[in-house]
């Protein structure tokens, strides 16, 4: 497949451009490298991320808030970040800031409570997105409005929502809603109306769907480029980001590697085929910093050193870690309880949770493996090849589908026509999948007395938000004295926050972002009370021996993220290599995670 | 009958379908206002969380949530004075209610 390299073209570039994919494709990098080069051309752009995780600050070595910050190095470019739960904080205080001294203390706390539901953050961050597309006072002076946006399943309500809310509050005929928290929807109404139209236009607005060679990668943009399109957004294009093709043909890893990368666009090639498709080819070093933007799109390489300047050819020590499987061996010892693995999309999650859900089981436990991955084909495969493994799943839309139809029929039934008609109308709101995927997440937690769960929970920001979602739930119902709460979700928190009971897995590439996330997720865990069990580095070139000179100075490039993991974050660190096939299957992945760390073998950098 | 206003503790939605669990009174409460409002009954809803400043400006309701706290809501007024507090109507309450909205009403139209 002979694609051409990706160049965004500042003469036929759209007013408005979306980066959207599964998570650790590289949006991020494609998106800032993109508003690098239209600003170098002349362009006046305003580059927006609306990731809870977004890294933006360090990619551009600037510090984010939510107003319009220029880039000092990039003359024309200026950027802001939309935290959704942020923007959720600053929302609150707008509503109770004037109240403070005019209503009781308990009235205010009361209101801060309510207003910390995942619903105002969804709304709070959608305000300000439309905010910038709606409103055309507030991107004025820029010929071009750049969004890194979140991972797919974020990306996806936030687009829907501008359509689904919008046909809401046409339909809406009651007054009241679950809209509410927004005071004065009716008035941004207007800003809505635009925001979906200004989607709609393909002379407006480009969706640039990114992708790896990575066959779940690309059926991930599958699926968002046809989501999009039915809502509408039909000006798409395909970037495959980090393309690669070996200089040393002789390299066993190497070969796997394109290999592995030609095999997954094969089949892929309908898809790549209906749309425009550009690549980006690997770069040897993670992308940061502005000079590492201009390299990743302008094609030719890099002539950076692998060793950063005065530490080259330094001996380095490996530090100490472990198998995975030394850490299932320590998880075993409680006899039941849940495992969670978390962190930056693309990582390996669900890899991680598939290989330790497997050992567990072939070690005679009764084991539970859950998935909140759409395109978890590593755990469909599982599915009856293990004694004592069960399979489930967290699928958002056939939750909300059986948590409206429960809803309805404990509650509908004793209703007359108008109040079953009002209750329905509530139910079509955006905030009833959240609530729905919550309540799946706590029962799946809940299966974990007398065996052992393991879950891939949702990309780092989505974690938060239901981690911070189960707190406003425990406050709530420590309120209420009457209760109908199911068990598990009473229970949440508590066996949450027992480290007896819930071992979270932090899980990174040896890279620095993924790394940095990770350290900024454990913090976050710690302020809630949560102390993670270890860390898991999965994809790990050391010691493939690559004769590729890309690869080696990749392989060397991980030696001070190792380090960092082993002596600043983690308390255990479990690793992984970098698989020549994809681990699918239990003997695969039971082998993945028995592989021992030797560094035995590489003392020094070569 | 002319006038029913309703100060809500802070909820995401009428229902209380938003929150962490669904009251059924407060549901078919919902149902019956949206009745009421058919009726020509003029219904004023304010929800804490949304609109504070209805909370401040009315004496009654400011007054009362100084001296009792946030136990006397959610506060129900008909004709300006207070009808319930703390509580939705049980079914007896609302059945009245419908009674006494649609009597009037059918007062009118004979």
């Amino acid at each position: 497949m002979n694609l051409p390299q990706y160049r965004p073209d500042a003469a036929t570039a759209t007013r408005y451009l979306f980066f959207t994919g599964k998570g650790g494709v590289g949006k991020t990098s494609l998106s800032c490298a993109t508003a690098l080069i239209l600003a170098e051309a002349g362009k006046r752009v305003l580059l927006v991320s609306t990731d809870p995780a977004s890294n933006l600050d360090e990619v551009l070595a600037t510090t984010l808030t939510n107003q319009p910050t220029p880039i000092a190095s990039v003359p024309g470019l200026d950027a802001l970040n939309i935290n959704p739960v942020a923007a959720a904080a600053a929302y609150r205080e707008r509503l109770i800031g004037p109240m403070r001294g005019l209503l009781p203390e308990a009235a205010l706390r009361s209101m801060e409570e309510q207003l910390s539901g995942s619903c105002t953050v969804e709304i709070a961050a959608f305000d300000e997105f439309s905010g910038l597309i709606g409103n055309p006072e507030t991107s004025r002076g820029y010929d071009h409005v750049i969004f890194d946006t979140a991972p797919t399943g974020h990306t996806l309500r936030l687009m829907s929502l501008a359509k689904a809310w919008d046909q809401f509050l046409g339909d809406n005929t009651s007054g009241t809603s679950c809209l509410g928290p927004l005071a004065g929807l009716e008035k941004q109404r207007a800003i809505y109306e635009a925001t979906v139209n200004t989607l709609a236009e393909a002379t407006a607005t480009t969706l640039v769907l990114v992708s790896r060679p990575q066959l779940a990668a690309l059926r991930e943009a599958e699926r968002t480029s046809r989501e999009l399109r039915a809502l509408g957004v039909g000006n798409q294009c395909l970037v495959i980001n980090g393309t690669f093709e070996t200089k040393c043909p002789a390299d066993v890893t190497a070969q796997a590697m394109q290999h592995r990368g030609t095999t997954a666009m094969a089949t892929a090639a309908t898809f790549i085929a209906s749309l425009p498709a550009f690549v980006v080819p690997l770069r040897p070093i993670n992308i940061l910093g502005v000079a590492g933007l201009r390299a990743l799109l302008k094609g030719e390489d890099s002539t950076e050193p692998a060793h950063p300047p005065g530490s080259a050819h330094a001996p380095w020590t490996p530090p100490a870690m472990e198998s995975l499987a030394d850490l299932v061996a320590d998880i075993e010892k409680a006899g039941h309880g849940v495992v969670m693995t978390m962190g930056k999309g693309g990582v390996g999650k669900t890899t991680v949770a598939a290989a330790i859900a497997v050992m567990l089981a072939q070690r005679g436990n009764s084991v539970h493996l859950s998935t909140t991955d759409p395109a978890a084909h590593v755990v469909q495969t599982l599915a009856g090849q293990v004694a004592g493994l069960t399979l489930g799943r967290i699928d958002p839309v056939a939750e909300t589908a059986a948590y409206t139809a429960e809803v309805l029929s404990h509650q509908g039934g004793k209703m007359d026509a108008a109040g079953r008609a009002l209750l329905e109308e509530d139910l079509r709101s955006p905030c009833t999948e959240e609530i729905a995927v919550f309540r799946a997440f706590a029962r799946e937690v809940g299966q974990g007395t007398g065996r052992f769960v393991v879950l891939d929970t949702a990309p780092t920001g989505h974690t938060l938000l239901l981690l911070d979602a189960s707190e406003a739930y425990n406050r709530e119902l420590q309120r209420q004295t009457r209760s109908t709460q199911p068990e598990d979700v009473l229970k949440l928190l508590q066996h949450l926050r027992d480290p007896e009971f819930t071992r979270i897995l932090l899980v990174t590439l040896p890279e620095a972002t993924p790394v940095h996330e990770a350290a900024a997720l454990q913090e976050d865990l710690r302020r809630a009370h949560i102390e993670p069990f270890g860390w898991v580095i999965n994809q790990s070139l050391f010691q493939s021996g690559s004769c590729d000179p890309l690869l080696q100075r990749r392989e060397e490039s991980e030696h001070r993220y190792l380090s960092e993991v082993v002596g600043k974050h983690s308390r255990r660190t479990a690793w992984l290599p970098w698989q020549a096939r994809e681990p699918v299957g239990p003997e695969a992945l039971a082998g993945l995670a028995a592989t021992h760390f030797q560094p035995a073998i590489t003392l020094n950098t070569p | 009958m002319k006038n029913i206003q309703v100060y809500d503790p802070p909820m995401c939605c009428s229902t209380g379908l938003c929150g962490t669990e669904i009251d059924p009174e407060l549901v078919r409460f919902a149902a019956l206002l949206t009745q009421l409002g058919r009726q020509g009954i003029q219904v004023e809803r304010y929800n804490l969380g949304q609109q504070p400043m209805a909370f401040v400006q009315n004496a009654t309701v400011k007054a009362l949530l100084d001296q009792e706290g946030m136990e006397v809501l959610p506060l129900i007024f008909v004709d300006g004075a207070v009808y319930l507090k703390g509580r939705y109507l049980n079914d007896a309450e609302r059945e009245t209610m419908t009674r006494a909205a649609l009597g009037e009403k059918a007062g009118v139209t004979v």
